[in-house]
């Protein structure tokens, strides 16, 4: 991680405002929180802020947040420039944040950084189309399907310079390739299908019939969508205990 | 109370104490960085570590609880080690760390000879590193034109951006990016805008902070030290002058829990250079509209010739804001011989008049007593201005737990909310009247706290407003038994003291303005007046220390000596008696003002009948007891205020102005400071560049 600084004033926009959408959403986070204790809301507010100013904080950004939450510009700065998760200059539409962690590198991170290298240009740096831009970032978590980049808010995963290469041609025309795993697989499964349970036998009911064919043993209902941020899922809401009806487990 | 032991020896402390408290209460030191009594525990530093018996790791114990120490197996007190190998080895450990990222420029730092890191490095360290690789460069900041850093040394110890976000209340420092990043700043290099940056520079363990108008200017232990008082404002600051030959070269501040705890204002600070340029250091008479150096038996002797053509009744004297209490005392003596009774010590006219009793222009509540008020009222006073540090103990005060400030005067920045209640006397009437919800507030209030300031005590309708102050003090029960909340704020160091020995017009005499209009008077002596503007026909025998407006309009100019220069009693607006020391000696043929009094007098014919110092301070206390009580308050009788509610009178209405326009430039010594001019234009630039957005 390098010393993280406002970009620079040519490149700031001369002014930021929520637009009235996002504005009705802050406003929903600041009332969670109690009076005087508006500040808490900072993290969730330059979210926010970063989204609407295409993916990174402008100096004016952080004074509106400042300002709507009756902080002093150096505490909110503080707060942009700790979580690298904020980003301080301008990113790319597609801003491609490469695993550069030990289990990623041992599967190939190092030809996918070369690549983005040949591809988009420096690290923290935009591609002159204003597509792409990429840069190498600690562990994001998918280490079982490593090598992986995440694109703006979707993963993809067991690249191999053929495959990175055509996420990056679809990007850079513009449409969002399927995220996830490149290959054949489904999830983290192993590759090509099941390797372990498949003896049908084992599935066999008391009466000695068969059982009904066993697919894929994995799904997910929970499944975030490709696009949108992490906590926008087709998950239903949390209910209270009281009102779960599912049946307990191991009765 | 709660049982430790500590290295062997068991103590009982209050469980709200910390273990770093503890340990210091048994007598043991724990080295410390980022840990500061008047801040809040951070505990980044790590240097406190000490062990704590059944803990696996070694505590910080800056940030562990007394009452958060598990007794023993069999109901044991806890055991802290602070000399055991596991803490040698755990501070040796955090110094090695600490010394990673920090330069080797001792040799080239300000802070050498005074580093914390330095000695505890000694103390403390290890006599050699293991880290082999390049060392961590940081960009150094712009902060203004008196914190110069030097980022490279930081230590991240973060006490900078506590003091401004806690006490100076001017949230301006932060610190951006983290981890070996992390790097302290303002927002985007602004210069910090607080009264009370200076203090940052003594808070730093390190050189990362240090005074740039002191940068590369001596070592520490070059220095004569002379511990003293502040004259910049009326709040009598504890300082200590540090001078080499015959010069001061840097002011800190020196510990007074009553007065100012361990802050001073940057004016009191860095108003050092103002003390070497500018000076009167020879006697100067005007002859024909030209001031021409004299010899003092020449200029004693003009005086003396002014003196004979002139009748009892046009012989005048003012005392400026830094003249001492002996000083004052000579010249009212000496006006006494002369048979004149126009004499003044308020050249701004402000409405206070020890006739009313000493109560009625005191702070009386005391500084300290602030603390106790659960309610403040401040009145044309704009104390961050006036006296910086009194306003951090507001702030004080208000951040232990909230109460209610009000405000009636020009809408300012107090660093604390204060509602505002209006501008003018009219305000001040309605809240007396009760029509305001504030009143209930007030009235209400078990202390509350009237702060008077002398913007709304120097307008000519002064006397009343004092009287509608006092009557406001009366209302919400601000006089009652052990509690006086009616406070005049001062902002000249000389006034309480003028006031105290009578240092204003006997029966029949003039005040200030109207000795200053023109024609009224023959000769007047100006005691370092330099706010007044002296009519034309008036002889001015300027007895001071700078060529400012004072000696410019002068006549005769007597050369005398600044308040590091001598040895005087000030009482501050509380009422607290203070000595202050000399620290160098007055440059040239300068002399100090009561032996410039002393000599004159027999000049003129009248001799004062003391040869000494000693036996001028006798005659001070003969005549006015409790001078000799140094450092401490005489209570004045509360039954003052009443009488002064009496008195009435109706205010006229405009709004209040503070008393202080330009912090910086308060006074001759400031104003010959190039240090304060530029802390003044930067304020200014601030100012119009916040009127802009």
């Amino acid at each position: 991680m390098a010393t993280r600084r406002l970009a620079p004033p040519e490149v700031q926009p001369k002014e930021f405002a929520f637009t009235a959408e996002n504005l009705a959403w802050a406003k929903t986070q600041i009332a969670k929180y109690p009076d005087g204790r508006q500040a808490s809301a900072v993290i969730p507010l330059l979210w926010k802020a970063q989204e609407q100013a295409g993916g990174w904080l402008p100096q004016k950004a952080i004074e509106h947040v400042a300002g709507m939450l009756g902080m002093a510009d150096i505490r909110v700065l503080e707060v942009a420039t700790f979580y690298t998760m904020f980003n301080l200059e301008p990113v790319g539409k597609f801003n491609v944040q490469v695993c550069g962690t030990t289990p990623c590198v041992l599967r190939g991170a190092d030809e996918i950084k070369k690549i983005c290298k040949r591809r988009i240009g420096d690290e923290h740096h935009v591609s002159a189309d204003g597509k792409l831009s990429w840069v190498e970032v600690e562990c994001l978590g998918a280490c079982v399907n490593a090598p992986m980049v995440q694109v703006n808010y979707d993963f993809f995963e067991d690249l191999t310079p053929e495959n990175f290469e055509k996420v990056l041609d679809e990007l850079q025309a513009g449409r969002m390739p399927k995220p996830g795993t490149q290959i054949d697989r489904q999830f983290s499964a192993p590759v090509g299908g099941p390797t372990t349970l498949t003896d049908p036998s084992i599935y066999k009911k008391k009466n000695g019939q068969d059982a009904e064919p066993v697919g894929a043993a994995l799904t997910d209902d929970k499944a975030k969508r490709p696009g949108e941020a992490a906590n926008v899922r087709d998950a239903g809401t949390p209910q209270a205990p009281v009102a779960d009806k599912t049946a307990p487990r191991g009765r | 109370m709660t049982k430790l032991i500590v290295d062997g020896t068991e103590i009982d402390v209050p469980p709200e104490y910390t273990l770093l408290q503890a340990c210091e209460a048994a007598g043991v030191e724990i080295p410390r960085f980022c840990f500061h009594e008047r801040l809040s525990i951070a505990g980044n530093c790590r240097m406190c570590l000490v062990e704590l018996k059944g803990s696996p790791k070694p505590v910080a114990s800056c940030a562990w609880g007394v009452r958060d120490c598990r007794p023993g197996p069999n109901g044991e007190p806890p055991v802290i080690n602070t000399k055991s190998p596991m803490v040698k080895k755990a501070r040796e450990g955090v110094m090695e760390f600490l010394l990673i990222n920090h330069p080797l420029d001792c040799p080239i730092c300000d802070q050498g000879g005074e580093c914390d890191l330095q000695d505890q490095a000694m103390a403390y360290g290890v006599d050699t590193s293991r880290f082999k690789e390049n060392k961590r460069a940081v960009e150094d900041k712009y902060l203004g034109a008196l914190v110069r850093t030097s980022m490279n040394r930081c230590i991240q110890c973060t006490r900078c951006v506590r003091f401004c976000t806690e006490v100076a209340g001017v949230p301006e420092l932060g610190a951006i990016g983290r981890g070996e990043d992390m790097e302290i700043t303002t927002y985007l290099e602004g210069a910090l805008t607080s009264e009370l940056q200076g203090n940052v520079v003594d808070l730093c363990p390190v050189g990362a902070l240090t005074s740039k108008p002191y940068q590369f200017t001596a070592r520490p232990w070059e220095l004569a030290k002379t511990e003293t008082v502040d004259v910049m404002d009326a709040v009598g600051s504890a300082i200590r002058v540090d001078s080499r030959g015959r010069e001061v070269l840097r002011i800190l501040p020196r510990v007074n829990e009553a007065v100012n705890e361990e802050w001073i204002s940057d004016k009191t600070r860095h108003v050092v250079d103002g003390l070497r340029v500018q000076r009167l250091d020879q006697p100067y008479v005007r002859v024909d509209g030209k001031l021409k150096p004299a010899s003092w038996g020449e200029a004693f002797a003009a005086v003396a010739a002014r003196l004979k053509a002139s009748s009892k009744g046009r012989i005048g004297a003012i005392a400026g804001d830094l003249a001492s209490v002996e000083e004052m005392f000579a010249l009212k003596e000496l006006m006494a011989k002369l048979g004149s009774v126009n004499f003044d010590c308020r050249q701004d006219g402000m409405a206070v008049d020890p006739a009313q009793g000493r109560a009625s222009y005191l702070f009386n509540a005391t500084i300290a007593g602030i603390e106790k008020a659960d309610a403040i009222l401040i009145i044309g006073a704009n104390p961050r201005k006036e006296a910086a540090v009194l306003n951090a103990r507001i702030r004080k005060r208000w951040r232990a737990s909230p109460i209610a400030i009000g405000l009636i005067g020009e809408k300012v920045d107090l660093t604390y909310p204060a509602r505002h209640l209006g501008a003018g006397p009219e305000t001040l009437a309605d809240l007396v009247a009760g029509k305001l919800d504030f009143s209930k507030i007030l009235q209400d209030a078990k202390a509350p706290l009237i702060i008077v300031g002398s913007g709304a005590l120097a307008r000519h309708d002064g006397a009343a407003i004092a009287a509608l102050a006092a009557k406001a003090a009366q209302t919400f029960g601000a006089v009652a038994d052990g509690w006086n909340g009616y406070c005049v704020l001062h902002t000249a160091a000389s006034r309480v003291g003028g006031l105290d020995i009578g240092f204003v017009p006997g029966q029949g005499g003039l005040k200030a303005a109207e000795m200053a209009a023109a024609g009224t008077l023959d000769i007047l002596f100006s005691l370092g007046a330099d706010e007044v503007d002296v009519g034309k026909g008036t002889c001015v025998v300027y007895i001071g220390t700078h060529g400012d407006r004072g000696a410019h309009r002068a006549d005769v100019i007597l050369p005398g000596a600044a308040y590091t220069e001598k040895s005087g009693l000030y009482v501050n607006t509380e009422g607290r008696v203070q000595m202050g020391r000399r620290a160098t000696f007055p440059p040239g043929d300068a002399r100090e003002d009561w032996a410039i009094l002393r000599a004159l007098s027999e000049a003129v014919g009248t001799k004062l009948p003391y040869d000494s110092l000693a036996a001028l301070r006798t005659a001070v206390f003969k005549a006015h007891p409790h001078l000799q009580r140094l450092g401490e308050v005489e209570p004045a009788d509360a039954a003052a205020i009443a009488r002064l509610a009496k008195t009435g009178g109706t205010p006229e209405k405009g709004p209040f102005y503070a008393a202080v326009h330009d912090f910086y430039l308060t006074n001759p010594i400031a104003r010959a400071s190039a240090v304060m001019a530029e802390c003044s234009a930067l304020a200014a630039g601030a100012a119009t560049a916040t009127a802009a957005e």
